[in-house]
């Protein structure tokens, strides 16, 4: 018993020092920034030794959401979240296929992985560089089909200013209802199989209801914007997307081929001798016991496409709005333009974002220990 | 009675032993002087030139030549603040003189006021009233200006102009006239580059707008950004980037000159760093290989920006850093620094022979024409003003809608105390 405590105040001890260091340079600096950006520090004088900073509470997320100045920081984050989704389906989803290829066998496997892996070795800014170079207007990729003797393409990957899936930031609200709607009802037909009851009372009818509601109510809710702006999928940003798919799906193929070599044989065989395919092996087998490796994967990646910044800046710059990030504004904004409160509130948002992604999984994680 | 005057002369002749070496250090400087700026590349040459001037007169001095590239300071910029804020500046900084130098340091109560160095070097004399008053504010002068460039001018190639039976537009009505004219031929009328070329372009269109006199009031805060007046000039600038190629976020500034050179653009609008690239790295002669003329309805009026060193509050090696500062001012070091940059000395005074034909004419024109600050380089905003702009500029060039963006402008006036 004696101990037993003696070792828990062992173990305190050794702690205690990054407990303190990271409860002052983690914790303590976000506990700043969240004050930081509930004053007004910013514009001249900003940077005296001594500036004047005002409470001014949550004004300048405000301004973000719903100001007249704040339209780049709103294409910016919705860039952001295309950047995501796209990043996470054209990663794991190439690097899963990768993967299974590799996990085949064929001749020079080794060779073959290491290939694959090599570009993430790479930095953002070399790869960025290279990829900028790949994807100009009259050179690279576009210069392609020249040598089969076709026209060259006219696509202009990173200075397009078209946009898909456009959707007008005044009905901001409406449209945060039907995400919300169709989430529910997914998850509502993913679980029907096993609990037909309980899907229909917790997921299937309250998304109906909220869907059609906003459907025939919409009209009623608050404008987010006084004027009409639209946002979308912008074009340009596909180049960015390729290089990063390019460059990350070789790690998640390394996940996966370490999950799928993890697998035992015996399994395998022994699914083969019940029959199953070869997509039924994957299909039913591997990839459902490879949760935990998806979970990381999602994590790792979609922090990664929050963090974007080096290699945006080395493909288009730091201006060009249709590429743009919010960590990108979030630099320019603190350090071009001086307006610290402005560029501590981006940050904010951003670190916001990204607990979305991590929170339930270290939910989960606690849930299971516990249960564990 | 003789102990106490051996004494006496034991401490004189030992406090002129201490005293000897500090004589001689007043008249030789040592130690370091870190110099920081965004001069690398093109411009490094320049630079160079003026830190071997420095050498030759402090040999002592080992010179720390800090540069972080990028162009118009993008880069150099946030490095050089985050580098104040942490308490270790640099021992003088470039920044572009005027309100970005103000509006972020001066303002913040972080440089040295040079007065006194402008009245002991006579370079109140030397250098135009109106740009000493566009460095100062009435509490002093904060820089010293190396030189002066010019903004609103217009690129063209004579042997193109003659190809296509076109004359070099005077205005921007004439502009119209030949532009769907080339536009027909498959020639670009007007070749833009990434991002910051636009706000290089709105300045020129602007001023053409608003004229000499509005463009002063807006900056003074006299004339509101939602004026009519302001809604005109974004109306027109909208006309004018019709004519423009439409890959230009994709293009360096470097490759619109391109354009214009080979064939593919008529014209371009940039500062007169182009004739440096034009004379230097494409190896023209002014007036033959290229031509030049104020842009279009700006005849007569010369949009500067200037490029200066000032003297942070606590540089670590500050007599040094005057030093460095006596040499930017000189006429020599001027003479030496301007040919090399493509640009024209700040001094009345300099030697106009070093210079090529095209700088020669701006020399000329910069001496009788009427002189406004430039925004997109810092001279008439402050940089909260210039950096919402980018975004303004991004917004407009999306949605193309004047009124929006003047409000926009007006806004962001009001946020950057305009």
């Amino acid at each position: 018993m004696r101990e037993a405590s003696l070792d828990r105040l062992k173990a305190f001890l050794t702690l205690l020092p990054s407990m303190i260091l990271i409860g002052i340079f983690v914790y303590g600096f976000i506990g700043n920034t969240i004050w930081t950006s509930m004053t007004d520090w910013g514009g001249t004088g900003a940077l005296a030794v001594e500036p004047e900073k005002n409470f001014i509470g949550l004004q300048n997320y405000v301004d973000l959401f719903t100001g007249f100045l704040g339209g780049g920081f709103r294409q910016d984050l919705v860039n952001a979240v295309y950047y995501s989704v796209m990043l996470l389906a054209g990663a794991i989803g190439l690097g899963m296929f990768i993967a299974i290829l590799l996990d085949q066998k064929p001749k020079g496997e080794d060779f073959l992985r290491t290939v694959f892996l090599y570009p993430m070795s790479l930095s953002f800014i070399v790869s960025g560089t290279i990829w900028r170079w790949l994807l100009a207007p009259q050179g690279g990729v576009n210069v392609l089909p020249t040598y089969l003797g076709m026209e060259p393409l006219n696509f202009e990957w990173l200075s397009s200013t078209a946009a898909i899936l456009e959707f007008n930031w005044q009905n901001l609200f409406a449209i945060m209802l039907y995400v919300v709607a169709f989430i529910l009802i997914m998850t509502g037909l993913f679980v029907l199989k096993g609990d037909p009851q309980r899907a229909m009372k917790r997921w299937l009818g309250p998304g109906v209801v909220i869907g059609a509601a906003t459907w025939m109510f919409g009209g009623l809710l608050p404008e987010a914007l006084f004027m009409e702006e639209t946002h979308g999928f912008n074009m340009a940003t596909l180049g960015i997307i390729m290089a990063t798919i390019w460059q990350y799906s070789g790690y998640t193929m390394a996940l996966y081929l370490a999950g799928f070599n993890g697998i035992s044989q015996d399994l395998r065989d022994a699914a083969m001798l019940d029959g199953a395919s070869e997509v039924g092996y994957y299909r039913h087998v591997a990839i459902p016991m490879l949760k935990p490796i998806t979970i990381s994967a999602v994590i790792i990646l979609s922090h990664i496409s929050l963090k974007m910044f080096d290699l945006i800046f080395a493909m288009t710059g730091p201006d060009n709005a249709e590429t743009g990030h919010p960590a990108l504004n979030m630099y320019l904004t603190t350090f071009r333009a001086n307006d610290f409160a402005v560029g501590a509130a981006i940050a904010i948002v951003l670190f916001l974002v990204a607990a979305t992604f991590i929170v339930p999984y270290l939910v989960s994680q606690y849930r299971q220990r516990r249960r564990g | 009675m003789k102990k106490a005057f051996a004494k006496i002369c034991i401490v004189m002749v030992a406090a002129l032993l201490l005293s000897a070496p500090q004589i001689a250090q007043a008249k030789q400087l040592t130690g370091e002087l870190e110099i920081f700026s965004w001069w690398a590349g093109d411009e490094g040459p320049a630079l160079e030139a003026l830190i071997d001037l420095y050498k030759k007169q402090n040999p002592e001095v080992k010179v720390i030549n800090a540069t972080v590239t990028g162009g118009s300071g993008v880069n150099a910029r946030a490095v050089l603040k985050t580098r104040m804020l942490g308490g270790e500046p640099p021992d003088s900084f470039q920044v572009h003189a005027g309100q970005e130098l103000i509006g972020t340091w001066v303002k913040s109560d972080r440089m040295e006021d040079l007065t006194p160095l402008f009245k002991e070097q006579g370079w109140m004399d030397v250098f135009p009233e109106g740009l000493v008053k566009l460095i100062g504010t009435d509490k002093g002068i904060w820089s010293v200006p190396v030189n002066i460039h010019r903004s609103n001018v217009m690129w063209y190639s004579p042997a193109n102009m003659k190809k296509w039976g076109i004359e070099a537009p005077k205005t921007w009505d004439e502009f119209f006239k030949i532009a769907p004219q080339l536009k027909a031929k498959g020639v670009t009328p007007l070749a833009l580059a990434q991002n910051w070329t636009a706000n290089h372009l709105w300045e020129s269109v602007a001023l053409a707008s608003l004229g000499p006199d509005n463009w002063d009031a807006l900056w003074a805060g006299k004339l509101k950004f939602d004026s009519p007046e302001v809604v005109k000039a974004w109306e027109l600038f909208g006309k004018v980037l019709e004519y423009t190629n439409a890959d230009a976020a994709s293009l360096s500034w470097q490759q619109a000159t391109d354009m214009v050179l080979d064939g593919r653009a008529a014209f371009n609008i940039m500062g007169d760093w182009a004739a440096g690239y034009m004379v230097t790295t494409k190896k023209l002669v002014p007036g033959k290989g290229f031509g030049y003329m104020a842009s279009p309805d700006t005849t007569g009026e010369f949009m500067f920006l200037a490029d200066s060193f000032g003297l942070p509050k606590g540089a670590p090696h500050r007599d040094n850093a005057i030093a460095w500062l006596k040499v930017l001012g000189s006429r020599e070091g001027s003479d030496a620094f301007n040919p090399l940059k493509g640009s024209i000395s700040a001094r009345k005074d300099s030697d106009l022979s070093k210079y090529n034909d095209y700088l020669k004419s701006a020399a000329k024109d910069f001496g009788k024409d009427r002189v406004v600050g430039s925004l997109a380089h810092g001279v008439a905003a402050n940089e909260t003003f210039m950096s919402g702009f980018a975004s303004v500029m991004e917004m407009f060039l999306k949605s193309k809608n004047p009124k929006a963006a003047s409000m926009a402008c007006a806004q962001l006036a009001k946020k950057a105390g305009i």
